[in-house]
């Protein structure tokens, strides 16, 4: 934005950020709509369905379909429930969905807010999550929900501990927190990519970096209530857990929050650990047009996005739920220790490595 | 040394991959979905579904009123009122078919001595009102008349089976 300001004075760079911000959180529904659609349509290939296949081509507009449903259907606030608090709750969920999308570059130079503190403001940002399920289940004034708000409140609390510290094992590669900077330092071809670890050759850093990849995409499920970590809206226990006395639009809020936050977790393995916008085959593309070299990368990091979202959803169709003792088990005396351990290593390999 | 293989097997996500495997192999076999309004399953000869009543080729009713099918109804969803018609043969002035009440069991079928009632092979008819679906002897011979060829089919696939 600063550049904004400096190339079109103020309020020419407060219009051209707005604009840019438009564009992101424009391309970015879009892509949610038809992503969401994705998710259906491989569980459904999984039981050997064939999905929405009604509105439009192959069901292709059935997100659209669904918003207007949604929309179009009264909002129905129970009789006890505190009212200002229980829809402020789905917004606050939707608000610091879409907010956390700031920092994630999607190519060199697009990101709207460039932050050198990029990952802390992140992990700022999806701790806050949690508030808008803790508000929106007490509000409700209902058991269901408010069971659902205490499990997810505990849950995402712990699974945030393991996060961080593998984050740190990142951070410790990178010297930096910046993600755009996170995502250059692995540029060169997939064996740099963190997941492989090979830019601290000779150490053997694919050993602690390949489990610390996928206890970051299993956290990443907990943190984002998916299953087989989806406690806080088991429908078979809970109904739908804090989401049980909400209809209409405010349960539309909530849901693309909800699914902003997995395609944003998406992003965050693909950037942390696989590489972001570079690809696979460290293909020297600087010297390309611009439009064609951002394009380049802009599909490679969509292709890595819609890659993790696959799996999210496989879990999601194969993986039965696990029982409350045993997500917080897998938590604090599986995942904790090995990321901690992790970051141990890793900053020895970074103060005894090559780069030391 | 269970525990340790488990354990090792649970580090190394056995479980998940192979479950993967499975889901990959079911996710491009042949998908089970009937596209419905479109496709249609096949239905047996004897299924029961929306009733008629029929008629000879001659155009007269099969019916003659002796309300086997009331008495067997188990659901009491047949009324039935008889008088002689003027040229002296004993016909229905009133059939009526609560469908609300049906519970398709085929009884009227089997009781009829006439094949007059019979269940077709229809079961395409939702309607949007309770009153739609007490069906009276007009719209009980309409349903025959526009079910006939199926029906004579079904009975006399069915036959040999009798």
């Amino acid at each position: 934005m600063t550049d904004f300001i400096e190339q079109f004075g103020v309020w020419g760079g407060l219009g051209m950020s707005l604009l840019q911000i438009l564009a992101f959180a424009v391309v970015l529904l879009i892509s949610l709509a038809f992503l969401l659609l994705m998710d259906r349509k491989v569980w459904a290939a999984v039981q050997m369905r064939k999905g929405p296949n009604v509105v439009g081509a192959f069901g292709l507009l059935q997100s659209f379909a669904d918003f207007f449903k949604f929309v179009f259907k009264e909002v129905v606030i129970p009789a006890g429930a505190d009212r200002s608090l229980y829809l402020l709750a789905p917004l606050i969920t939707l608000i610091l969905a879409f907010v956390t999308w700031a920092v994630v570059p999607a190519a060199p130079g697009w990101v709207i807010a460039d932050l050198n503190v990029g990952i802390l403001y992140l992990f700022a940002m999806s701790s806050l999550g949690v508030y808008g399920i803790i508000i929106g289940g007490w509000a409700s004034n209902s058991k269901y929900p408010f069971l659902g708000a205490l499990r997810s409140a505990a849950q995402m609390v712990s699974y945030e501990v393991s996060i961080g510290f593998i984050i740190v094992t990142v951070l410790l590669f990178a010297g930096s927190m910046n993600l755009s900077d996170i995502t250059e330092m692995q540029a060169g071809g997939f064996w740099n990519w963190n997941v492989l670890s090979f830019h601290a050759w000779p150490m053997p850093m694919f050993l602690v970096m390949i489990p610390m990849a996928v206890i970051f995409f299993i956290s990443a499920l907990a943190e984002t209530n998916r299953p087989p970590f989806d406690l806080p809206e088991a429908e078979s226990e809970l109904v739908a857990g804090y989401q049980v006395e909400y209809s209409s639009t405010p349960y539309l809020l909530f849901m693309v929050g909800e699914y902003l936050n997995i395609v944003l977790m998406c992003a965050m393995t693909s950037i942390l650990f696989f590489g972001g916008w570079n690809d696979p085959f460290g293909l020297d593309v600087s010297d390309w047009p611009y439009m064609a070299s951002h394009a380049w990368y802009f599909f490679w990091f969509s292709a890595k996005i819609v890659f993790f979202f696959f799996m999210f959803a496989m879990v999601k169709a194969l993986v039965p739920r696990y029982r409350y003792d045993q997500l917080m088990r897998l938590g604090w005396k599986i995942f904790l220790p090995i990321s901690l351990a992790a970051v141990a290593l890793v900053g020895a390999a970074v103060v005894y490595g090559p780069q030391g | 040394m269970g525990r340790i293989q488990q354990a090792f097997r649970g580090a190394l996500l056995m479980d998940f991959w192979s479950a993967f495997g499975l889901g990959m192999r079911y996710f491009f076999a042949k998908k089970a979905t009937l596209n419905y309004p479109f496709e249609k399953g096949p239905l047996s000869p004897r299924f029961r579904g929306q009733h008629a009543l029929r008629r000879y080729p001659n155009g007269e009713e099969r019916c003659i009123a002796c309300k086997l099918c009331e008495a067997i109804c188990p659901a009491q969803a047949i009324t039935i009122e008889a008088e002689p018609r003027s040229d002296g043969s004993r016909r229905t002035t009133r059939y009526d078919i609560d469908m609300t009440k049906c519970i398709y069991c085929g009884y009227c079928e089997e009781a009829c001595p006439v094949d007059a009632i019979v269940e077709g092979p229809n079961f395409e008819f939702a309607a949007e009102t309770r009153e739609e679906l007490f069906y009276d002897k007009a719209k009980l011979l309409e349903n025959g008349d526009r079910w006939e060829r199926e029906i004579a089919k079904n009975l006399e696939l069915d036959a040999p089976y009798r």
